[in-house]
C-alpha cells in the first residue's frame, strides 16, 4: 500500500483549456490525471449525436485531448481516468486504440458502462421517485412511456454511478478508464480507495476523500479560475492558467498544489470558494458513494500556493441514485441591436417596448433584456448610471425553430421600423435540450467494465 | 458600506438552484455578516432574481456563509431565456447588498 497519491485534475468541463494537462501530465508527477468533461446536459447532447451515428457520442474534444496527452502518460506512466466516454464509453474507448495505433504505442484501456437506463426508464416508471421536488420530470416519463405514441421528447437518461465500475477497472492496471456518468468526485475518490485500500463503508474515510475530489473537479477553478477580481482577488498570469493537483495520504487529508511556473494562485480564498460551489446542503453532499460532511473540514495554507484539507466527514451513501434525464424542450429565438451615444437607454427602451406590443400576444414569456444596465440582475441596484451604449436582446422560447425564428426577425426589422442609430443586429435560433432529474433505486444500475 | 468591500463571493448553479457563498476576507468579519446578512435582508435584496425560499448554512469552520436559493434561474441552464443562464454572475448581486459597518 501507498503512504500518498499525486491526482491532477487537467479539465474542468468539455470545452476547458487543452495544454493545462498536458503540462500537469510532463511537469506535474503525477499517479493520475483526471479529465472532468460532463455536464448535465453534454450527455444528452452526446446522445443526440449518438442516435445520428452510432460510433459516436464521446466527447467531442477527446480525440484532440488523447493525441496530445497519449505519449506523455505513457512516457511518465501516468493512469488517466476520464468521463470523456460521454453517451458512449466503448466507442470512446476504441477511438483511443486508434489513435495509440497510429502513434505506436501500447495501452490497456478499460470502458465503464452501465451508467445509460434510457430504455429501462420507460420500463421502470413505478421506480422513479421525485428529486427536488420536481414533479415535471416524473410526468415526463410517464406520459411519453413505451405505451404512448413512438413520437417522445425523451432523449436519454443516465444515471450518476459511483466508484465501483472504476475499482474495477484499476483492478485490471488499464492506463487509462473511460466511462460515461459518474458523480464528479467518484472520478477521485476510485484511486483513493484503490491504493490505500480503504472500506467502501469507511463513510468518514469517503467523505473527506469526496471533499478532495470535489476541490479538484472544475480544474481552474480552484487556481484562481472564475475568482480572479483586480485589486481584491489578484491572481497572476491567467493566460498561463495552472491546473491543480493534491497530494492524497491514506488518511485522507491532502494538499492542494499546482505546477511551479504555472500562472494562477492555490490559497484559502480559492479553496473556500471552490469547496462551497454548487454545494445545496453542506451537512450532506450526497454522491452514490457517500454523504459528505462538509461542516468539519479543516483549511491550512501551508506554503505558497499550498493548501492543507483535512477533517471531512461521512455518513452512509444513499439508497437512490440520481438520473439526468433529457427531453427536447423546443426552440429558443433571440434577437440583439445596440444604441449607443444621446440618449442611448430611451432608444433602446423605445425599441424594446415598440417590439413588447408586437410580439407579446405570441410570445407570452417573452424577455427584454438592456445589456450594460439591468440584463444580468434584472435590475441595477439604484445605482442608476446613464451607459453609454446599451445592447438590446429579446428572447423567447417556441415550438417550432420557424416560430422562434420571428424574435431576430422583428428585432432586424428594427434597422428601417425601429429608432434612431440601431446597429448590429443578430438572431439566433436554438434547440433546446431541457434537463431533469429523478431518482431510482440502485438496484437498476449495474455497472461494467469492457477491456480493451 | 456594501458586502464586496469585506467579503468575496461564488455562485453555484444545481437545477433551478443558485448557491451563492459569502466569505469574509477577514475571518474576524464572519461574525458580524451572521449577523446582519439574514435571510430575510437577503431575500428582499435578490428579489427580482430568486422567488423560492432561502436557505441559510453557518459554516464557522472556514468561517463562511453559505445560501442556497430556490426558483433562482428561470426553470435552470437547460431551459432559462436569460442571457447568463447558469446564474454564474448572481454572486455580484449578492454583493451589492448594503450592510452597516
Amino acid at each position: 500500500m501507498k503512504q500518498t497519491i499525486r491526482i491532477g485534475c487537467g479539465a474542468g468541463f468539455s470545452g476547458d483549456r487543452l495544454e493545462p494537462a498536458v503540462i500537469l501530465a510532463e511537469q506535474g508527477n503525477l499517479d493520475y490525471l483526471v479529465l472532468e468533461c460532463l455536464a448535465e446536459r453534454t450527455i444528452a447532447l452526446a446522445q443526440k449525436r449518438k442516435r445520428a451515428d452510432a460510433t459516436k457520442g464521446y466527447d467531442p474534444l477527446l480525440e484532440r485531448r488523447i493525441e496530445h496527452l497519449l505519449p506523455i502518460l505513457v512516457k511518465n506512466n501516468v493512469c488517466l481516468i476520464t468521463n470523456m466516454g460521454a453517451a458512449n464509453p466503448i466507442e470512446g474507448a476504441k477511438k483511443i486504440l486508434e489513435i495509440a495505433q497510429k502513434q505506436g504505442v501500447r495501452v490497456k484501456v478499460a470502458a465503464v458502462i452501465g451508467d445509460e437506463l434510457s430504455e429501462k426508464l420507460k420500463e421502470m416508471s413505478d421506480e422513479i421517485f421525485t428529486f427536488n421536488n420536481e414533479d415535471f420530470a416524473i410526468n415526463l416519463i410517464k406520459n411519453h412511456s413505451s405505451h404512448n405514441p413512438p413520437f417522445s421528447p425523451l432523449i436519454s437518461a443516465n444515471a450518476y454511478m459511483g466508484v465501483e465500475g472504476i475499482l474495477e477497472a484499476l483492478k485490471t492496471e488499464a492506463q487509462i478508464i473511460i466511462t460515461g456518468r459518474v458523480a464528479d468526485p467518484s472520478l477521485f475518490l476510485a484511486p483513493m480507495i484503490h491504493e490505500f485500500g480503504w472500506a467502501t463503508d469507511d463513510y468518514n474515510l469517503l467523505g473527506q476523500g469526496t471533499v478532495v475530489g470535489h476541490l479538484l473537479e472544475c480544474a481552474g477553478q480552484i487556481t484562481g479560475g472564475y475568482f480572479a477580481d483586480p485589486i481584491t482577488k489578484p491572481v497572476t498570469n491567467m493566460d498561463t492558467l495552472g491546473h491543480p493537483f493534491a497530494d492524497v495520504f491514506a488518511d485522507g487529508s491532502a494538499i492542494i498544489g499546482k505546477v511551479e511556473d504555472t500562472g494562477g494562485v492555490v490559497n484559502l480564498a480559492t479553496v473556500k470558494e471552490q469547496l462551497l460551489y454548487e454545494v445545496v446542503n453542506p451537512y450532506a453532499y450526497l454522491t452514490p458513494d457517500v454523504s459528505a460532511n462538509f461542516t468539519t473540514v479543516q483549511l491550512e495554507e501551508i506554503a505558497e500556493n499550498q493548501v492543507k484539507v483535512w477533517g471531512g466527514t461521512g455518513h452512509e451513501k444513499p439508497p437512490t441514485l440520481k438520473v439526468s434525464v433529457g427531453y427536447q424542450a423546443g426552440f429558443l429565438g433571440e434577437g440583439e441591436i445596440s444604441y449607443a451615444g444621446h440618449n442611448a437607454l430611451a432608444r433602446a427602451q423605445l425599441a424594446g417596448d415598440t417590439l413588447e406590443k408586437r410580439l407579446k400576444a405570441d410570445f407570452p414569456d417573452l424577455r427584454t433584456d438592456y445589456v450594460g444596465v439591468s440584463a444580468i440582475h434584472r435590475t441595477d441596484f439604484e445605482r442608476q448610471i446613464e451607459p453609454y451604449e446599451v445592447r438590446l436582446r429579446l428572447a423567447s422560447n417556441a415550438d417550432t425553430a420557424q416560430k422562434a425564428a420571428l424574435i431576430g426577425e422583428e428585432v432586424e426589422a428594427l434597422y428601417t421600423n425601429g429608432p434612431a442609430g440601431g446597429g448590429g443586429a443578430r438572431k439566433y435560433v436554438t434547440e433546446l435540450v431541457g434537463i431533469v432529474s429523478v431518482l431510482v433505486d440502485r438496484k437498476n444500475v449495474i455497472p461494467e467494465i469492457v477491456l480493451f | 458600506m456594501k458586502l464586496y468591500q469585506i467579503a468575496h463571493s461564488r455562485a453555484g448553479d444545481k437545477g433551478n438552484i443558485s448557491t451563492l457563498s459569502l466569505i469574509p476576507y477577514d475571518p474576524k468579519d464572519y461574525e458580524h455578516l451572521c449577523e446582519k446578512v439574514t435571510v430575510e435582508r437577503v431575500k428582499e435584496h435578490l428579489k427580482d432574481i430568486v422567488s423560492g425560499e432561502i436557505v441559510r448554512y453557518e459554516m464557522s469552520n472556514i468561517s463562511s456563509l453559505l445560501f442556497v436559493c430556490q426558483n433562482a434561474l428561470l426553470t435552470g441552464v437547460t431551459t432559462s431565456l436569460a442571457i447568463d443562464t447558469h446564474g454564474k454572475a448572481l454572486s455580484y448581486a449578492l454583493l451589492e447588498m448594503q450592510i452597516e459597518p
